[in-house]
């Protein structure tokens, strides 16, 4: 169910920006069409990237958001979460435990 | 005339005329006005639908840009329920980067907080692992299940044995100390999650059990963000309709037996749920456009209300998905691309 509900509604997740705009809804509780034209700001594409597997592969390289593939020396897991929480303005509640747990200085 | 492939509510093909499915969406929506005392389908929306079973093709989509955000509830136990030998983090992999889903769920395969909460210190360094090596939003999620707490399961008298003996006072009692019990569990589960690292906390399936576990889900929630305002709450409900098992309880003046979806939507946006997930009931007996259409009239009247995400719970048998365990793709993308394209709907 889950692969049918993705090819027929779904953003995609890390494959485009879907695990973006979903940050907009858990961190400022942000309606669907608002999130999605945050999400685009922030990243300086159109809200039609944002679902452009191609566009976002780019961006999320670029600015080390994480990607899909393995790619050496691409943002993986919490790191690509830092920069998550810094390029769309946000807090994320593992990234500042584990600032705590390593003794982070801002 | 020719006919058009579609299916009931328990999945079985069926053909209908173009007239049949057409009073059928009708029929569906007005059900739905009626019982919620909420507006029907507009003349355009059932216009729409007409044509979203009209296509031939087997499976349908939304119009690009009208894509919604994904959430999984009890994610990581459909791998052990499809006898897939993987860890509970593997299965997150497998969701994130080979499903492209858009958030994530770790769940234990006892999926209620009561037994959550003897095991919670195994459950906290596994979310603690996939947080390190995960990029989308990771919730955890379980079910308030308020049936665990009576005998012979829990400790307090079971009202199903109270009820039939006409000792009603006594059930509703043993359902007042249950609900205590219950938000102590609910709140130590969700805040020990939290605490470890959870972007969310999803109580799925709230008031399976009727009004008291609706207003115990209300209590700890309410608690629960008094403790941590950040927190990201997603409440996804049961049925369509609460049941008022005790009958008499109240949030805020508001009697919780019988709210339907909108209204619940209106104390789940009071306590500060963030994400809020209607679940509208199948009826095996109808057709797929009898139900979708009531589903989308249901959940349409809870988007255009509403400030916050809303996230129709459509698993197997509700919200216009036939209760089968292997649901069609055919009837499943129709009641997705239904429920997005007139609803507005921010998730599902």
């Amino acid at each position: 169910m889950a692969a049918a509900h993705g090819i027929a509604a779904g953003i995609g997740g890390i494959r485009a920006a879907g695990d973006l705009v979903a940050r907009m809804q858990v961190s400022r509780g942000m309606r669907l069409k608002e999130a999605k034209q945050y999400v685009a700001g922030k990243l300086g594409i159109s809200v039609l990237d944002i679902t452009d597997p191609v566009v976002m592969a780019e961006v999320r390289e670029d600015l080390g958001l994480g990607t899909v593939n393995a790619i050496p020396w691409a943002a993986k897991g919490i790191d690509a979460k830092f920069r998550i929480a810094s390029v769309l303005g946000i807090k994320i509640n593992c990234v500042n435990l584990f600032k705590k747990r390593v003794g982070w200085k801002a | 005339m020719a006919k058009i492939s579609t299916r009931m509510g328990d999945g079985f093909r069926v053909e209908l005329s173009e007239e049949e499915i057409r009073k059928d969406l009708e029929e569906g929506s007005q059900d739905a006005a009626k019982k919620g005392k909420i507006p029907p389908l507009a003349e355009e929306d059932l216009r729409r639908l007409l044509e979203i079973f009209k296509c031939p093709d087997r499976s349908v989509g939304v119009e690009r840009g009208k894509e919604v955000i994904l959430t999984y509830d009890s994610a990581t136990t459909k791998f052990k329920r499809g006898n897939v030998s993987v860890s509970k983090i593997q299965s997150l992999q497998i969701y994130e980067r080979l499903l492209g889903s858009d958030t994530l769920e770790l769940a234990h395969i006892d999926y209620s907080y009561k037994p959550v909460k003897p095991i919670v210190v195994f459950e906290q360094p596994i979310l603690e692992q996939a947080l390190l090596i995960t990029i989308a939003p990771l919730f955890y999620g379980a079910m308030p299940n308020l049936g665990l707490y009576s005998q012979p399961d829990g400790p307090c008298p079971n009202p199903g044995d109270l009820l039939p003996k006409g000792k009603i006072a006594e059930a509703r009692a043993s359902y007042e100390e249950q609900i205590e019990h219950s938000v102590k569990d609910m709140v130590y589960v969700a805040s020990q999650m939290y605490e470890a690292g959870a972007d969310g906390i999803n109580f799925d399936t709230t008031a399976a059990a009727g009004d008291a576990e609706f207003m115990a889900t209300l209590k700890a929630i309410s608690i629960l963000k008094q403790k941590h305002p950040q927190m990201c709450v997603q409440m996804g409900m049961a049925a369509e309709f609460v049941l008022g098992m005790h009958g008499e309880l109240k949030w805020e003046g508001v009697r919780l037996a019988g709210l339907y979806p909108h209204k619940q939507l209106e104390l789940a946006q009071k306590v500060g749920v963030t994400i809020f997930g209607p679940a509208i009931n199948i009826v095996n007996s109808r057709s797929l456009p009898w139900n979708i259409s009531r589903a989308v009239t249901f959940v349409k009247a809870c988007t255009e209300m509403a400030r916050i995400p809303i996230h129709a719970c459509m698993g197997m048998g509700v919200c216009g998905v036939p209760l089968t365990p292997s649901v069609p793709v055919d009837a499943l993308t129709r009641a997705t691309k239904a429920m997005v394209d007139i609803t507005n709907l921010d998730g599902l």
